[in-house]
Order: C-alpha cells, then sequence, then structure tokens
C-alpha cells in the first residue's frame, strides 16, 4: 500500500487490516477507513464511469458533496466511496451506470 | 413510519464552529444532536498540522488537530447532553413542520425535529473550468490533505498545486513534509495570496511558484498525467508559450465557497456576498438568521478561518440556548459581548479587512420582535 511511513508531525494509527474485493480482485485496506483511501493506497484511481460518455471519475472533494467517488459496494450503487467506511469481506465495484433503487426499500 | 426524534437544539456540522456551539448549547443545559457526514469530528481541522495564529484565547501556536482533539475533550464534559451521530448527512429541511431528514451511511434514514438549529456546514472547495478537468487525479486541496493527514496514503508522486493562498501553500508544504514532489505552484494574481511566512517556507525548499500563469489543460488519456500551464496577461488572456508539466496530481486550492444548501431550503434570508465568498445568511450579531430558529456559524456563514469559526460557534451555541430560556440573563450578555469582542479583535488586521466588508452587507443589528 502507498502508506507514509514516517512523518514529522502526524504518527498514523491505522486500524486492523482487512480483505476485501475490488471488480473482483483481492485487496487489503484498514477497517473503518473511508473505502476511497483504501482503493487510493492500493493505487487506484478509476471509482466509476459516467453513463453517457463513458468518461473516467475518481476521488475528488472527500466530503461526500461531489458524487465523483460513486461505486458499487456489496451491490449497493452510489455510494459516496470517500465517507464510507471499509468493511471486511466488502465487494466493491466500479460504477458502470446510474445505478438503480431497489424499490423494496422501506 | 420513521420515527422522529426531539431535541432542543440540533447542529449540523461538527466541525470547529458547529462543535463550538454543541459544546456552548450543552454547557447551559440543552439537550443537543451533533450530526457530522464524516467519518470523524472535528471537520478541517483534524488535518490541519500547522499552528494556527489568532490570539491566544484562541489557542494560538496549537496545531488544528490539536485544537480538535482539545474541542472533543470539551464536548466529552457534556456527553449526558449530547448525542453525537458521525457519518450521518443532513439531506433536507422541511418548512411545512420544521423537521431535518438526515442519513447515516447511504440507507438508515431517519428525522429529527429540533426547536433551534446552528447550521455549521462548512464549506466546499471551487473548482475552475479547464479542459479535462474532471480526470481523476484532479483533487481538491482538502481532499489531498485528507488522504495523506488524516488516512496517512501518499497521495501521488508529484503535484501540481493551483492556487497560491494560504491553502494551496500549505498543502504544498505539507506533501513536502509527507514525501511528495511539488512540481510547482501555479497562481494567476501577480503575487501570492496567502502568508508571507507559508510561501518562504515552500520557496526554500526550492518549489518554483508560477505567478501569473494558469492550468490551460490537465493531460492524460483515464488518469491525469500532466498539464499544461500559461502565462496570463492584467486581463487574464493566456500569453506566451505553454508549459508542460509533469504530475499524478493536479491539487485545486482555488478557494472555497459556503455550503449553503440547507439554509435555502430553511428559507433563509440569502445574499451574495464576493468577499465571504458565496451566497450567505443575513444574521444578527449573534448568528441568528431570518428565521428565529435558525443560527448560522463559520465557514456556512462565510468563508474566513477556523478560530474565527469556533468563536462564532460559540456565540451561536449560546445565543441558541438563550432563547430557549436557559442560563443567567446577565452572565450570558457578558459572554457574548466578550466573544464578540474577540472576534472584533481577530478581524483587527489587515486580512480582516475583507471580512469585515463582507460582514458588513450581511449583518443585521438585531431581527427586532
Amino acid at each position: 500500500m502507498d502508506l507514509i511511513r514516517e512523518h514529522p508531525i502526524l504518527d498514523f494509527k491505522h486500524g486492523r487490516k482487512v480483505r476485501f474485493t475490488f471488480d473482483g480482485e483481492e485487496l487489503v485496506g484498514f477497517e473503518g477507513e473511508p473505502i476511497a483511501a483504501a482503493l487510493h493506497a492500493n493505487g487506484i484511481r478509476i471509482y466509476r464511469l459516467t453513463p453517457k460518455r463513458r468518461q473516467p471519475r475518481g476521488f475528488f472533494c472527500a466530503i461526500g458533496k461531489c458524487s465523483s467517488c460513486f461505486l458499487v459496494v456489496d451491490g449497493v450503487p452510489n455510494v459516496r466511496s470517500c465517507i464510507t467506511p471499509l468493511r471486511t469481506g466488502m465487494r466493491i465495484e466500479t460504477q458502470r451506470d446510474k445505478g438503480v433503487i431497489a424499490l423494496d426499500a422501506e | 413510519m420513521i420515527r422522529v426524534r426531539q431535541t432542543e437544539v440540533l447542529v449540523i456540522g461538527g466541525g470547529p464552529a458547529g462543535l463550538s456551539a454543541a459544546l456552548e448549547a450543552a454547557s447551559l443545559g440543552c439537550q443537543v444532536i451533533l450530526v457530522d457526514g464524516d467519518l470523524a469530528l472535528g471537520g478541517q481541522l483534524i488535518k490541519q498540522t500547522h499552528k494556527f495564529f489568532g490570539s491566544k484565547d484562541e489557542r494560538a501556536g496549537t496545531r488544528g488537530f490539536k485544537i480538535s482533539e482539545i474541542l472533543l475533550k470539551e464536548l466529552k464534559n457534556h456527553r449526558d447532553r449530547v448525542k453525537v451521530h458521525i457519518n450521518c448527512t443532513a439531506t433536507g429541511i422541511y418548512k411545512e413542520d420544521g423537521v431535518v431528514s438526515c442519513v447515516i451511511g447511504e440507507e438508515e434514514y431517519f428525522r429529527i425535529k429540533p426547536e433551534r438549529i446552528v447550521m455549521a456546514t462548512g464549506a466546499q472547495e471551487r473548482l475552475i473550468p479547464f479542459p479535462n478537468n474532471h480526470l481523476p487525479g484532479v483533487y481538491g486541496a482538502g481532499a489531498v490533505q485528507t488522504l495523506m493527514n488524516v488516512y496517512g496514503v501518499i497521495p501521488g508522486k508529484r503535484v501540481l498545486m493551483v492556487g497560491a493562498g494560504n491553502i494551496g501553500l500549505i498543502v504544498s508544504y505539507q506533501l513536502i513534509q509527507a514525501g511528495v514532489e511539488i512540481a510547482g505552484i501555479v497562481e494567476a494574481m501577480d503575487k501570492v495570496g496567502g502568508y508571507w511566512v507559508h510561501a518562504a517556507k515552500v520557496r526554500r525548499l526550492g518549489v518554483p511558484i508560477f505567478l501569473r500563469h494558469t492550468i490551460k489543460e490537465a493531460l492524460g488519456d483515464r488518469v491525469v498525467t500532466g498539464a499544461l500551464i500559461q502565462e496570463i496577461d492584467d486581463r487574464f488572456q493566456p500569453v506566451g508559450r505553454e508549459k508542460k508539466i509533469d504530475a499524478d496530481i493536479i491539487c485545486m486550492a482555488v478557494g472555497l465557497t459556503p455550503t449553503c444548501e440547507l439554509l435555502w431550503q430553511a428559507g433563509c434570508e440569502m445574499i451574495y456576498v464576493p468577499q465571504l465568498c458565496g451566497h450567505v445568511a443575513l444574521r444578527d450579531q449573534f448568528m441568528r438568521t431570518s428565521l428565529p430558529h435558525v443560527w448560522v456559524a463559520g465557514d456556512a456563514a462565510g468563508i474566513e478561518e477556523a478560530t474565527a469559526a469556533m468563536v462564532e460557534g460559540r456565540i451561536a451555541g449560546l445565543d441558541a440556548a438563550r432563547s430557549l430560556g436557559k442560563g443567567d440573563k446577565e452572565d450570558l450578555t457578558e459572554r457574548l459581548e466578550d466573544l464578540q469582542k474577540r472576534l472584533g479583535d481577530l478581524r483587527g488586521g489587515e486580512v480582516g479587512q475583507k471580512i469585515c466588508q463582507g460582514l458588513a452587507c450581511c449583518s443585521i443589528q438585531g431581527w427586532g420582535a
């Protein structure tokens, strides 16, 4: 992972290492940290493709406001990966369309 | 039916302003709900590794993330009265019944019916238009800070910074601390916008600052591989030859704008104030908006900095509690006057002039009965 090993001021306390998959590939990240950060540390920059022009989008605002980093997580589309914590065993996929809302929700 | 939670004070946003508002309201005995969209409280403070300026009262000389720790400790003293929801976004506010809808994560919706609301929603990054500005690798400066200073992730190998204001300069320095190379800093104006001390730090480390330059285009097919930059004249028209810069990250530090959607939705009277960097709510000297049950504080009330945000938050929290009949009248009047004086002192310098001009456009001396 592309992690800062030494820092003059900060001392990073990462959580437990957990396994997850991205488009089927098994990766390792830290539990509770944003999915976007885990992917970035694994060198992944493209999180979704725009529905019409298929342009790549990735990380951008990191505060859950810009929609750039939407991903499909465990089948749920449009997940704001910059503010969604990574959990063990998550199945994360590139989002390739607008996503569909599950209508059986309450 | 999704249940409705009642509370005396709802604080939206757990950054410096919101934390300050929540702990002051709670200190006067209010039941408080504090919601924040992020995974931790503290807002942008938690990634500020530099020492703050300002006055001693507001902890000048302390690093930003330490200030956040101090506020959180103070909040803990009131934990029986403050219910905190993190990873919780306030998604809407309904004028008809005063209900605020929230979602934890992406799926778990609930509603809050507060008697008073403090909007401390902060700010969001501005972006400037240029071809390929959508490419992965074009990141907001705040986002880059989050990656490296909160989560310890190396954002990239070589960064082009756009904007030489305080944020652009500070984040450049922090990138170097994290071991990342800075290809250069591009600034459209003919001088550095940030404090001299920050500019001197990066200059000493040999980072080129391209004044009177703009970014013409991000390069790259699927992700950023570089950028074209070009000199501009007095009317911001490109002149001279384009320069190609190799970089895998283009970091945008071209300013912030207040996050004001909920204020609009609530029906607060809003005004565009360039000095405060966007639309802001009209407010009285206690940060109360045109809606008698809604206060605003921090960057949501106009882009300034974290120290002023904390003081504004305290004012808003105290005044919201006062409006609910909490606290001792005389004591509160004194405390609020003291806070207003501190705010005035913070804005006393040259940098504060622009803020004061902006505030003159949106401040009301009391909303009357």
